[in-house]
């Protein structure tokens, strides 16, 4: 048996957000899926890009967020994925400016 | 019960540990970190295919929305309903883990495989659409189209290839981890395992998230 007085928080614990808190994500994310086919039929031009991504990142958020835990995860692995996404984000950024601006 | 501590204190903690007798030798907190950093290299290699998708999207833009114009939207939102509703049951079978009913775990992790054959068949189903119309590299079809084209595809089978890849292993984890638990050695006490194996499902989940839009959604 696993004595949480003598683990020092090493050994985890249940805190997972119930079945209905998961099931809202599901269909919040379903809703954004379906939202994104709708307005890719739209001409929204160069906004058209944007529109999906953007929308793509909130449900990158649901995702990462609820159901892989981060929001109830320690803060060093919140720094740790802030980190990386800034690197991703660095290099794309930099890539950009040498490729549209050429 | 909680699980705020700093690197520090896991530090000196290892040090003590070593000397208590009966304690427990794990660390959930330590094995769900290394499960992410692995999963930070991952997100760094479909970021490089992000990055070179970008630059060929810019030079050859109409070309790729010609070629998006050979992708079927419906499978791929399927494909992507397939993959959401896959993540929703595994995180069902970690919740049912810790509330300690075993069935109710399996249950749901053998569902979440069941769906993540669904999302191969679809995609093969799909690729061979593309075969027949003899739409993959090097086919003489696909040699004879603009050079965008060529790059579009391309970028489509190794991304979505890669992808591919990361479903058949997740189906190779999540169906050791039906094994693991069967034998005991993942319980509702020792859930991380089962935590690991679905942070590695919802990753495959997260990368189509981006490339459904990047690919098939290109009017």
């Amino acid at each position: 048996m696993i004595d949480s007085q003598k683990d020092d928080g090493r050994i985890a614990h249940a805190h997972s957000p119930t079945y209905g808190v998961n099931i809202m994500v599901w269909l919040t994310l379903v809703s954004l899926t379906v939202i994104t086919i709708a307005i890719a039929g739209l001409n929204l031009g160069t906004f058209t890009l944007a529109v999906a991504l953007l929308i793509a990142a909130i449900k990158s958020y649901y995702v990462v967020s609820y159901f892989m835990h981060i929001k109830f995860e320690d803060k060093l692995f919140k720094i740790c994925l802030i980190f990386v996404l800034c690197i991703v984000l660095v290099v794309m950024v930099l890539t950009a400016f040498d490729v549209f601006y050429r | 019960m909680s699980t705020n501590i700093n690197a520090e204190a896991i530090t000196n903690l290892s040090h003590q540990e070593a000397h208590t007798e009966g304690h427990v030798h794990r660390d959930d907190y330590g094995s769900k970190l290394g499960m992410w950093l692995f999963l930070f290299t991952e997100l760094l290699l479909f970021g490089g295919l992000f990055v070179l998708y970008m630059a060929y999207r810019h030079d050859y833009f109409p070309m790729f929305q010609l070629g998006a114009k050979e992708l079927k939207i419906y499978m791929g939102g399927l494909n992507t309903l397939v993959l959401l509703t896959s993540s929703l049951t595994m995180v069902l079978s970690i919740t049912a883990l810790q509330r300690k009913s075993i069935k109710g775990s399996i249950f749901w992790l053998l569902t979440t495989i069941f769906f993540a054959f669904g999302f191969l068949i679809i995609k093969f189903l799909e690729w061979s659409e593309k075969y027949h119309h003899g739409l993959f590299p090097k086919a003489e079809n696909l040699l004879n189209q603009p050079e965008g084209v060529k790059v579009f595809f391309g970028l489509y089978y190794t991304m979505t290839g890669l992808h591919g890849i990361h479903v058949i292993i997740g189906i190779l984890i999540l169906s050791y981890m039906v094994i693991r638990i069967l034998n005991g050695k993942v319980t509702p006490d020792k859930f991380v395992p089962l935590e690991n194996a679905g942070l590695y499902w919802h990753l495959v989940d997260l990368i189509w998230i981006f490339l459904f839009p990047l690919f098939y959604l290109l009017h």
